[in-house]
């Protein structure tokens, strides 16, 4: 059970380090690279707080070696925001006060921007679907659900004016 | 909920794969998008010496469709039968059924192979591969194999692969358009394991008559199954209401339903009948009596 390298660009810089083959990316990413914004919950793929961007597209960061993830371009809830100058996303959580305790906000975060970076014009039904598998105990999700459509314009929504 | 250690391989062949898988004679795991074998080793309900790594050997995350059906690499990701842009029409059933497997973050990463060797007795795509009896291709040492669906499913988390065998691809037979189908399922949360699922499918005779139909269901015994007796009921059958009531009321006949924390077997039964009510009318394309009434 050598250690194995893992090379990733994370949050657009490069990233390496020496891990158990077993090393969850989440777990890497917290403890290697000592990026703890990204959260683990329930460490079997059901309440998504460790979501993470991977090649564009959302994943659980749980559910996924490190050594799977060699080689990739990975974006966390650290990558979002300029320092700290929030992200439109971000920013509109925080106007809609879309966070309580904040424990699954990075997941949720992260989520939401690969949504909207996929598909920009994403409704209020493809949010909830999306949103399913992310778990909050604290908001009852509605503040989420406008938080995220009004964050749509700085994605390149366009609203719907003929 | 840290995995037991193993050890880590990333072959880029298909070859290289099978002799690690051979070597380790059935102390290996695949590992592909691994939403179902992760959870597996958190928990530790298994624990392999070696995961080989199969997600960046090439040509397999094919989507192809021609005279004999569509073929769906092991590598395909549900996200890219969602994405599909003729799937919906070549096969609508697969991409009906595959809807509701999991969430957004788990269809970015798992596959129909995945699926299909971890045969989860609740898993959509066990069940369509049961339902239109999709042949299974598999390599090993000792060369490929075409396993029929109705073979390879031997219990719950049990297949008829071999230990040092890689599931390729799946075939489903060709699809044809005018096909009346549905497909249903129930789950506490969208998204969740179905506490139970039905697809049907069937063609008319001249008549309006029932043809050949496939009934399938997951989640209600250890493995995905087909419901023969319903099957028999409505085969000649002009499907009204009447038809649907008699053929929904045989659909757990003969099968042992299973029981667990999530759903004592009655309920489980009661909810199969409900579903394949459902199903039955949806493909018949008649208004649900729970909605009319």
């Amino acid at each position: 059970m050598t250690n194995i390298p893992v090379r990733f660009t994370v949050n657009g810089r490069g990233a390496e380090a020496s891990v158990e083959p077993r090393t969850s990316l989440a777990d890497c990413l917290r403890r290697e690279l000592k990026l703890t914004g990204t959260h683990l919950g329930c460490e079997h793929g059901v309440c998504g707080a460790c979501t993470v961007v991977v090649d564009g597209a959302a994943v659980r960061a749980c559910l996924m070696l490190a050594a799977q993830a060699d080689g990739s371009d990975i974006i966390t809830v650290e990558g979002l925001s300029n320092g700290d100058e929030l992200s439109p996303l971000q920013a509109s959580f925080r106007k809609h006060h879309a966070l309580q305790c904040g424990f699954c906000t990075p997941g949720i975060l992260t989520t939401a921007h690969a949504l909207l970076t996929e598909e920009p014009d994403a409704d209020a039904d493809r949010i909830r679907d999306v949103l399913s598998g992310n778990i909050c105990r604290c908001t009852g999700y509605i503040p989420i659900i406008e938080a995220v459509l009004d964050a749509r314009a700085a994605y390149g929504y366009v609203t719907g004016e003929p | 909920m840290k995995p037991p250690r193993f050890d880590y391989a990333r072959p880029d062949s298909l070859a290289g794969a099978i002799a690690l898988l051979a070597a380790h004679n059935g102390d290996a795991k695949v590992i592909a998008g691994g939403q179902s074998l992760m959870p597996m080793l958190n928990f530790r309900l298994t624990s392999p010496r070696l995961l080989v790594d199969i997600a960046r050997i090439a040509d397999l995350n094919h989507i192809s469709a021609g005279a004999d059906g569509v073929r769906l690499g092991a590598l395909v990701r549900w996200r890219d039968i969602e994405r599909h842009p003729t799937l919906a029409k070549l096969h609508p059933l697969l991409v009906e059924a595959t809807s509701h497997v999991a969430h957004y973050q788990i269809r970015n990463r798992g596959t129909v192979g995945g699926s299909l060797a971890h045969a989860d007795p609740a898993a959509e795509m066990p069940g369509i591969a049961i339902a239109c009896d999709a042949q299974i291709i598999v390599v090993g040492r000792a060369g490929q194999r075409t396993i029929p669906a109705a073979d390879f499913f031997v219990g719950a988390l049990m297949t008829a692969l071999e230990p040092d065998e890689v599931i390729v691809e799946v075939r489903l037979p060709p699809w044809p358009g005018e096909r009346h189908f549905a497909f249903e399922e129930f789950s506490r949360r969208k998204g969740d394991f179905a506490l139970a699922g039905v697809a049907v499918f069937y063609d008319l005779d001249g008549q309006g008559r029932v043809i050949d139909p496939h009934i399938g269901a997951i989640g209600v015994t250890s493995r995905p199954v087909r419901l023969n007796a319903a099957e028999a009921a409505l085969a000649g059958r002009a499907v009204d209401e009447a038809a649907i009531l008699a053929v929904a009321a045989l659909a757990d006949d003969g099968l042992d339903v299973a029981e667990d924390i999530h759903a004592p077997a009655d309920y489980r039964r009661a909810l199969l009948q409900v579903l394949l009510e459902r199903a039955l009318r949806r493909a018949a394309r008649l208004p649900d009596a729970e909605q009319t009434q």
